[in-house]
């Protein structure tokens, strides 16, 4: 068994068998993955970025944002909630059976055996697909990541540390441009408890001329610069705020459904954690 | 090693430039890596530290502290230690050795050239894999050039048969370009869309991180420890069969649980988690056996701080690493624990705890027997254990504790932040350690030098004058 012959060939075919796994066979599946239509839409899914936010991505890489962040949204399941929409001709039975139901928090099976039974005795309903799950419940985005929401970037950095908060849904939860620049300028003028480095090199402080700038910071008292003075943001600041912002992870798609009424707008206060 | 042991001097005058050059670089850039690592530590400290300067962003400082120790340090050490290997076990001189040495520069080249590149913003954005095209084709076409002559080496052996160090050693020097080729070619050439991007540089990390270190460190381990235990390897059929367990499985680990791909890659890493039982197991035997077998020497080893407490503690952290790594592969704590500091703390034990320790242990084993001189600072091999061991075990507790509590603490970075920020004492310590150990290094090189110089006078200069004598 063991001359170098064999031993290279142990060694190819084991390296070999995990390239066609992990390797070719992502390729085939991932590598030529095409848009997809929201649920119940006739968008299509994704959109390309638009060309500030496209530029801002690289501004991401540049300073290896990812270092900290992460832009992949988790979730442990799906619940799924009867809504009866219409009582029927026989409301009584209906009625009946609604109190000898439960109709919260079902899973797809019971959902769809108390649907069939509701409306088997002629009432009418809808079953609303809620996800579950810590990044869910914290507001960060409405459902989890999935491959499609990648699909037109290059480099995909997804992360692998939670330092700071997940950005998948960033631009559905904190979706304002100057706060976004505020929070790379003075991330604790914006956050309080934040721990993130301030991105003062991405920004210029210059003496205000004879008419302020219109792209001028409105920092908090604390933060500002010395009298006279005002930061405007840098290109580089205004496409990765740019990019942030673009960052949606909040329509229903095909591999991650839920229904858009039931998930509940999250509170901003919990967002902004 | 047994000091009486009969060493052919040509191997030691053919490895003697290679492996200076090989090894002064990966010392600088151990350095180097550790003070990066430590700046980048000081953020945890004070976040606005350095919020003026760009190239001391908090991202761009973790990635260049992260590459200098794995492209700098970990790979061409460990090429080093891999070429005197070769040629005590083939007991022939290093074959080409001109070529190895035209290879330390080019890769070190390389080394300095991805750093730059990282410090001014032209990273690829993917992790342990953030140096540019450039210095990627440097790097490979240096590997290369080390590994022919490893291989040329390997053939001109004189003892046919296959040691168990072979095995781990020549799989690991294919495993390395297979993976490096795969992962810049789909990744920075010619790019695949979406997250498959994603799914082959963990494919890459993984078989890098994890399985080529493992390959090197643990057959380094089984050549030294014999030696240093005075007997056989325990069992070689039992380490025959961890070997081919351990690449068949270890190199589908590796993709995290709960990441925005399809559910079946996932499952295989999961899979995989589980049947990595098997070698571990089968390995650790082998380990445990070796080390704590009684010698045939009739003498007890003692390892006294020396290179063989080093490997012994390099071994032992090798399957901590693992068994703090399967863990991952469980669908549920692996979602939540693997965006946490736990990874990074796994990777710091596998890196610096294992791989580190590991190949600076073998340095100090074998350089005086190539340069045929002491080194300079013996006590500091002894310090640099102990400052390695202690910074190796406060930095990956202090990080995985963090994490965990960070995890469980819905992300909050608050409550990671008192673990961080004691973890850079971890840090503080491994640096000492690299210092010692660099310091050692270069004062060895210098006093080779200076011996050269003087035996070069000698030859020029006759030492008694000579004079006519008159009468």
């Amino acid at each position: 068994m063991t001359s170098s012959c064999r031993i290279f060939l142990v060694s190819f075919i084991a390296l070999g068998l995990s390239w066609g796994g992990f390797v070719l066979a992502p390729m085939e599946q991932l590598g030529t993955q095409k848009q997809t239509d929201v649920l119940n839409s006739s968008q299509t899914y994704p959109l390309q970025r638009t060309g500030d936010a496209t530029l801002g991505l690289q501004v991401y890489r540049r300073y290896g944002c990812a270092a900290c962040h992460t832009t992949q949204l988790q979730q442990g399941g799906v619940s799924c909630d009867v809504v009866v929409t219409g009582m029927g001709k026989n409301p009584t039975a209906v009625s009946n059976l609604l109190s000898s139901l439960s109709l919260k928090n079902l899973d797809k099976d019971d959902a769809q055996s108390a649907s069939d039974q509701i409306t088997g005795a002629g009432g009418k309903t809808e079953i609303h697909i809620i996800p579950t799950g810590g990044d869910v419940a914290r507001g960060w985005g409405a459902r989890r990541s999935v491959s499609e929401d990648f699909l037109w970037d290059y480099p995909v950095q997804l992360g692998s540390l939670r330092m700071g908060p997940d950005l998948a849904n960033v631009g559905g939860r904190l979706g304002s441009f100057s706060w976004q620049l505020l929070h790379l300028y003075a991330p604790q003028a914006a956050a309080k408890d934040s721990a993130m480095p301030p991105f003062r090199f991405m920004f210029l402080v210059q003496k205000i001329g004879a008419t302020p700038s219109p792209d001028a910071l409105q920092l908090p008292a604390g933060f500002g610069p010395p009298s006279g003075f005002e930061v405007v943001p840098s290109n580089a600041a205004r496409n990765l705020a740019a990019y942030l912002l673009s960052l949606h992870a909040d329509v229903p798609l095909h591999d991650a459904p839920f229904t858009m009424a039931a998930a509940a707008p999250a509170p901003t206060a919990q967002a902004k954690k | 090693m047994n000091r009486n042991e009969k060493i052919d001097p040509a191997i030691g005058d053919t490895c003697r430039v290679p492996l200076l050059a090989l090894f002064g670089g990966a010392a600088l850039w151990l350095v180097v890596g550790l003070a990066i690592e430590l700046a980048a530590s000081l953020t945890f400290h004070n976040p606005s530290m350095f919020a003026d300067h760009s190239w001391l962003a908090y991202g761009r400082l973790q990635a260049a502290a992260n590459d200098a120790v794995l492209y700098g340090f970990c790979i061409p050490a460990a090429l080093g230690v891999i070429l005197w290997v070769f040629a005590r076990l083939s007991e022939s001189e290093l074959v080409l050795p001109l070529v190895p040495v035209l290879a330390a520069n080019i890769w070190h080249l390389g080394v300095l050239v991805g750093l730059v590149a990282i410090f001014i913003g032209d990273t690829t954005g993917f992790q342990w894999l953030e140096f540019p095209r450039g210095a990627s084709v440097l790097l490979f076409s240096a590997y290369m050039l080390i590994a022919i002559s490893a291989m040329a080496t390997f053939g001109a052996r004189r003892e046919r048969k296959l040691q168990p160090a072979h095995w781990f050693l020549l799989a690991a020097l294919v495993w390395f370009p297979w993976i490096y080729t795969t992962a810049n070619i789909f990744l920075v050439a010619w790019p695949v869309r979406g997250v498959a991007q994603a799914v082959i540089d963990w494919w890459f990390t993984n078989n890098l991180i994890f399985v080529w270190f493992a390959l090197v460190g643990l057959g380094l381990a089984f050549y030294f420890l014999p030696k240093f235990a005075g007997r056989p390897l325990h069992n070689p059929d039992l380490a025959l069969f961890g070997f081919v367990t351990f690449i068949l499985f270890s190199t589908w680990c590796g993709i995290p649980q709960g990441a925005p791909v399809p559910a079946w890659l996932p499952a295989a890493s999961t899979f995989a988690s589980v049947l990595m039982l098997i070698p571990i197991f089968s390995l650790l035997t082998v380990f445990a056996r070796t080390v704590t077998g009684p010698s045939l020497t009739g003498t007890k080893p003692q390892c006294k701080g020396g290179p063989f407490c080093y490997i012994k503690f390099g071994t032992t952290a090798f399957i901590l690493a693992t068994l703090m790594l399967l863990p991952l592969g469980c669908p549920h704590f692996g979602s939540w624990a693997g965006i946490t500091w736990y990874v990074q703390a796994q990777s710091s034990l596998q890196i610096l705890g294992f791989f580190t320790i590991v190949i600076c242990g073998a340095i100090y084993e074998l350089m005086p027997s190539v340069m045929g001189m002491e080194w300079p600072f013996p006590k500091f091999v002894r310090f640099q254990h102990w400052a390695f061991m202690a910074g190796a075990v406060l930095l990956v507790l202090m990080l995985a504790i963090g994490g965990l509590a960070q995890g469980m603490n819905d992300y909050n970075f608050q409550s990671a932040l008192p673990f961080l920020r004691f973890s850079t004492l971890g840090l503080f310590l491994l640096l000492l350690g690299s210092l010692m150990f660099a310091a050692n290094i270069f004062v060895m090189t210098i006093k080779w030098n200076l011996a050269l110089a003087k035996g070069f006078i000698a030859i020029v200069r006759p030492p008694v004058k000579l004079q006519e004598v008159k009468s």
